[in-house]
């Protein structure tokens, strides 16, 4: 099912997806001419296929369940921030803070994303197939963040639990993250997400990053680090 | 918040559509800045007539013309709503202070290509007030502004023009201004208003007489502490430059036509081929420019 940006509403095109009615079985919809809008397939909850063909805004996809949306362009800042299931596909490049605090569900870039990829995550998985720009994964606590390209200043600053997978250069480390060693199953779980983004890159190339758990709690002697 | 755009023509096939393109892209900034709404539009020079930019505010354009004309022999006063661009042949060194002696007007910039229109209320308004659908040019700037540090009136209006031909837009706050400035008026600068942006304009004013724009602004990157995204224009060109953080966003579309910046993407999806253009974010701390 075509649905036109230029000839509707963003609110109704929004509403529509998040209210589908399941007795129909219409699954597959094409949003056109997104020019760029915000919020562009916030807040869907079904199990539905929605492909955008074109540039979108801001928080696209937004608190995203089970829905699987592919962006056939870019898009702005805070692409499924706040996930919970489903997938997201970027098919060009991403703004910053993308996959910003997001619990789940797993987002696919093809292009770079810009600042604060994956900041504050809480359990998605981010495969980049660019590069990252700076403080990457800050605060970030579960999941799992791939870069195949290379990662900007000050990656995983304060970082939690989340495993940082990248295959290019790093800039800078950020506060208590650190590279660590590559175990078995961490090469098994990488596998499957390079899998996933259909790669066949051998999970050997990556070198993997996490924290080095000094700073989760305060410690006067770390004071210049918080 | 504050929304900049910003279009270089790489080419002539748009020269005459330019002020139609500006203000698309000024209206659907309206979101990140309702309160004021501003623009500077280039002209190439013509026979070395200067044209200066001035707001009427209060003052009757009758009352300016017949004021103005027992001080200067003029050549034109082109009036658009209550803004008037006065052209002369005379130079800056002689016209602006006597501009300055009428505390009614603001002279809002000059120079041999540039024309600034700025005014409070939303940029739709704007806009239309001062037709920018009409002008053509080889180059604009435009902003719509959010105000946060700073009173809602013209002063505090962008683009701020501090120099000849230069002008300066600006998405964020700066947090040293009040010590730039003094040091600032210290050698000479003068500032109409309390405005962060107009500190900045000046900075790269008094800077630009050692250097070029693009080295300039690179020499900003250590003078100038805040949050900014910067478009700043010359007669020939503008540049771009996002702080080292980048929280205030950019984004780049290029065609082979025009390059086109503005804070969010929607504000060129109406732009001629722009999905076939090289559309790219300005990496923070790198200063992007076009023409010489």
């Amino acid at each position: 099912m075509l649905l036109d940006l230029k000839k509707l509403k963003l609110r109704s095109v929004n509403e529509k997806l998040q209210n589908i009615d399941r007795k129909k079985n219409k699954r597959d919809f094409v949003i056109s001419n997104p020019e760029g809008n915000h919020a562009v397939c916030a807040g869907l909850t079904d199990n539905i296929d929605v492909t955008i063909k074109g540039h979108v805004g801001y928080y696209c996809a937004g608190m995203n369940q089970n829905a699987n949306i592919t962006v056939e362009g870019n898009v702005g800042t805070g692409v499924a921030e706040n996930m919970m299931s489903g997938n997201v596909h970027v098919k060009g490049n991403a703004s910053q803070s993308a996959g910003a605090t997001a619990h789940g569900g797993t987002l696919i870039i093809d292009g770079d994303t810009s600042s604060r990829c994956g900041i504050s995550m809480k359990g998605i998985d981010i495969i980049v197939k660019g590069s990252v720009g700076h403080m990457s994964a800050f605060m970030a606590q579960s999941g799992n963040l791939v870069v195949f390209g290379d990662a900007g200043e000050a990656l995983g600053d304060s970082l939690y639990e989340t495993n940082i997978y990248v295959k290019g250069k790093v800039k800078s480390l950020g506060a208590d993250c650190e590279e660590k060693k590559m175990n078995k199953q961490h090469k098994i779980k990488l596998k499957e997400l390079l899998k996933k983004a259909g790669s066949n890159i051998k999970p050997e190339q990556f070198k993997r990053y996490g924290s080095a758990r000094k700073l989760y709690n305060f410690n006067i002697d770390n004071v210049s680090n918080y | 918040m504050c929304g900049i755009v910003g279009i270089y023509l790489k080419s002539k096939k748009f020269e005459k559509s330019l002020g139609g393109m500006l203000s698309k892209m000024l209206v659907s900034m309206e979101s990140r800045g309702p309160d004021s709404a501003g623009f500077a539009i280039y002209n190439k020079d013509k026979n070395k007539i200067y044209k200066y930019s001035i707001c009427l505010n209060e003052m009757s354009f009758e009352r300016f013309r017949k004021e103005i004309k027992k001080k200067i022999k003029l050549t034109k006063l082109d009036k658009n709503s209550d803004h008037v661009i006065l052209k002369s042949t005379e130079k800056p060194s002689k016209i602006v202070p006597i501009l300055e002696d009428f505390k009614e007007i603001s002279l809002v910039g000059y120079g041999k290509s540039i024309e600034i229109f700025k005014q409070v209320g939303k940029p739709s308004n704007v806009v239309k007030k001062f037709d920018l659908n009409k002008f053509s040019g080889s180059h604009a700037i435009g902003h719509t502004r959010m105000a946060t540090e700073s009173a809602i009136t013209t002063d505090g209006s962008h683009p701020y023009s501090t120099g000849e031909d230069e002008c300066l837009v600006h998405n964020g706050s700066l947090s040293n201004h009040n010590n730039l400035r003094r040091k600032l008026k210290k050698n000479g600068s003068k500032f109409n208003s309390d405005n962060d942006t107009e500190v900045a304009a000046g900075y790269i004013s008094n800077s630009l007489k050692d250097r070029n724009l693009k080295q300039t602004l690179k020499k900003g990157l250590s003078d100038l502490d805040g949050f900014y995204t910067f478009i700043a224009g010359t007669h020939s060109g503008f540049a771009i430059l996002r702080d080292e953080i980048a929280c205030k966003p950019a984004v780049i579309a290029e065609t082979k036509d025009y390059v086109a910046i503005s804070s969010e993407f929607q504000a060129m999806a109406h732009l001629p081929n722009v999905n076939s253009a090289k559309i790219f974010e300005p990496e923070p701390g790198v200063v992007y420019s076009w023409g010489k």
